[in-house]
């Protein structure tokens, strides 16, 4: 068995004829903690769709567990997402079922168990997240830091050895923000999975994950360990952990010289 | 209309679930025929007393009056039954299915039911598909006994026209095969039809406001359109034997 459960080399993906991804190469070793990084619109939520099968890459190997992802068929895709959890921006918590039902979807739909044994797994999902004592509640109840807690609770109900999170600490408040972030950490050591998290927080980040991707304009721009990332003098990699305005990321838009656009004949 | 087709197979093929766990189904039952029933009974009462009421005025000119019972009766069997039902069960049932299939894709709940290697067609469409197909039959019956009963009330009770000529005449006049089998053909068929294009336009409808609201209006607009249509065609092949 690999030590590397997820494996990406010269990854291209491409909208149409648009290309998205121009040759991604990324690695996550078994147990990891592996941050996605990069500016809006710079293919981090395509290479989670491309992970999980929802895309299939244009070119390039995509391997998770051995498996090449693009040349799965649907049962194929279907029996390798039982064994992956992904958690969603907002939750994605379904609106008409409890919390409790909720979590205990997947071993409804995956499952023979009895009722009772799901009762205690539930149960047991939620205590690790702290929310025991909402399993009544429905999903309308719950604030955005307890959804996120429910719907992770509800991505490790079948143990997957993977779990993919897409922003997961997006719109939380500093306290929820470093609930979730302890919980990835904390979960991935104690249930042995691999976590994949794609953030726009990067000292939340640099605090809690094992190795950072860059990405930019569909490349990896640099990565490295939290420590080598700090340490970094690369100017894309300054701009985006110091938060700076200007720099390889444009702050404008590409247009044409402004004296132009307002019509000034000396420009 | 090829993705529409295409779609309906699927959710014919995947409706194994819907007799493995009848529960989902009987969920679907409620939330599109139990909610409906309100809208349902209280517009067939009214419908039906309006019938009395018109067939009263226009039968008592040719000294029929006693013909009542039928006129209400074989309207709303063969016509207002279906359609009429059909048409309510299509904005109340209909309009929420589009909506909260389309709000399921929007709040991504559809991705995620996906991310867990469950099959939203098996498991959201199929329910719903057999849930309201169900329960249109049930309800547009319903609607015309309530309709028979505001009938009776009106021009019985209220008007004064004779019991037993009412409910005699109605029972020598209706056909069980020609006029409510027919009527259940036909509510079948619009149960199925409403509940396709709703299904179809909330799975089909652009993840945002704009997206789900529009297409609401679409199921609204377009199985209207297509009750009307299909009752057309049925009744030409029904009653007139084309």
């Amino acid at each position: 068995m690999s030590d590397n459960l997820v494996e990406i080399k010269g990854l291209h993906f491409a909208y149409n004829s648009r290309p998205v991804l121009k040759g991604i190469d990324l690695t996550a070793r078994r147990g990891q903690v592996v941050a996605i990084m990069g500016n809006s619109g710079c293919g981090k939520t395509t290479l989670f769709r491309l992970i999980s099968g929802t895309v299939r890459p244009t070119s390039g190997l995509l391997s998770v567990d051995g498996l090449d992802v693009g040349a799965l068929d649907q049962r194929g895709l279907y029996q390798l997402r039982r064994r992956m959890g992904m958690l969603f921006q907002f939750g994605a918590l379904f609106t008409d079922m409890s919390v409790f039902d909720n979590v205990a979807f997947q071993l409804r739909e995956h499952t023979d168990l009895p009722e009772e044994m799901i009762r205690d797994l539930v149960l047991a999902k939620l205590n690790a997240v702290g929310l025991r004592g909402a399993h009544d509640l429905m999903p309308s109840e719950l604030s955005g830091g307890m959804a996120r807690r429910v719907a992770l609770a509800r991505a490790v109900a079948l143990d997957p050895m993977l779990i993919l999170y897409d922003e997961p600490f997006a719109g939380l408040d500093p306290i929820s923000l470093g609930v979730i972030g302890n919980l990835i950490r904390r979960l991935t050591d104690t249930l042995g999975l691999t976590s994949i998290v794609v953030t726009h927080d990067i000292q939340e980040s640099l605090r809690m994950v094992d190795y950072v991707y860059f990405i930019s304009e569909g490349m990896v721009e640099a990565h490295g360990t939290p420590a080598e990332i700090k340490a970094s003098g690369l100017p894309f990699v300054h701009q985006f952990v110091h938060g700076e305005e200007d720099g390889p990321v444009p702050f404008h838009y590409p247009a044409d010289p402004y004296a132009a656009d307002l019509g000034l004949s000396y420009a | 209309m090829g993705v529409a087709t295409r779609f309906f197979l699927l959710t014919m093929l995947h409706s194994g679930i819907c007799l493995r766990r009848p529960q989902l189904v009987i969920k679907e039952v409620y939330s599109a025929g139990v909610l409906s029933l309100i809208i349902i009974i209280v517009s067939g009462l009214f419908v039906g007393m309006v019938l009395g009421l018109q067939g009263y005025d226009t039968l008592q000119t040719y000294g029929s009056e006693e013909a009542v019972g039928v006129l209400v009766a074989l309207s709303l069997v063969r016509e207002l039954g279906p359609v009429v039902a059909a048409l309510l069960f299509a904005s109340r049932a209909g309009s929420a299915i589009t909506a909260e299939i389309g709000l399921m894709k929007a709040t991504e709940q559809i991705a995620a039911m996906e991310m867990m290697a469950v099959d939203p067609i098996a498991r959201v469409v199929a329910p719903r598909f057999w849930g309201a197909a169900i329960s249109m039959p049930l309800l547009a019956a319903l609607f015309s006994a309530m309709g028979i009963f505001g009938g009776y009330l009106v021009a019985v009770s209220v008007i004064g026209v004779d019991e037993g000529a009412f409910w005699s005449q109605m029972q020598s006049a209706v056909d069980l095969k020609d006029d409510i089998l027919n009527g259940v053909i036909k509510s079948l068929v619009f149960g199925a039809a409403v509940t396709v294009v709703a299904l179809f336009e909330g799975y089909d409808a652009p993840p945002t406001a704009e997206g789900v609201s529009r297409a609401t209006t679409r199921t609204v607009v377009t199985s209207s359109l297509a009750i009307l249509g299909l009752d057309f065609v049925l009744t030409a092949f029904m009653f007139r034997g084309l």
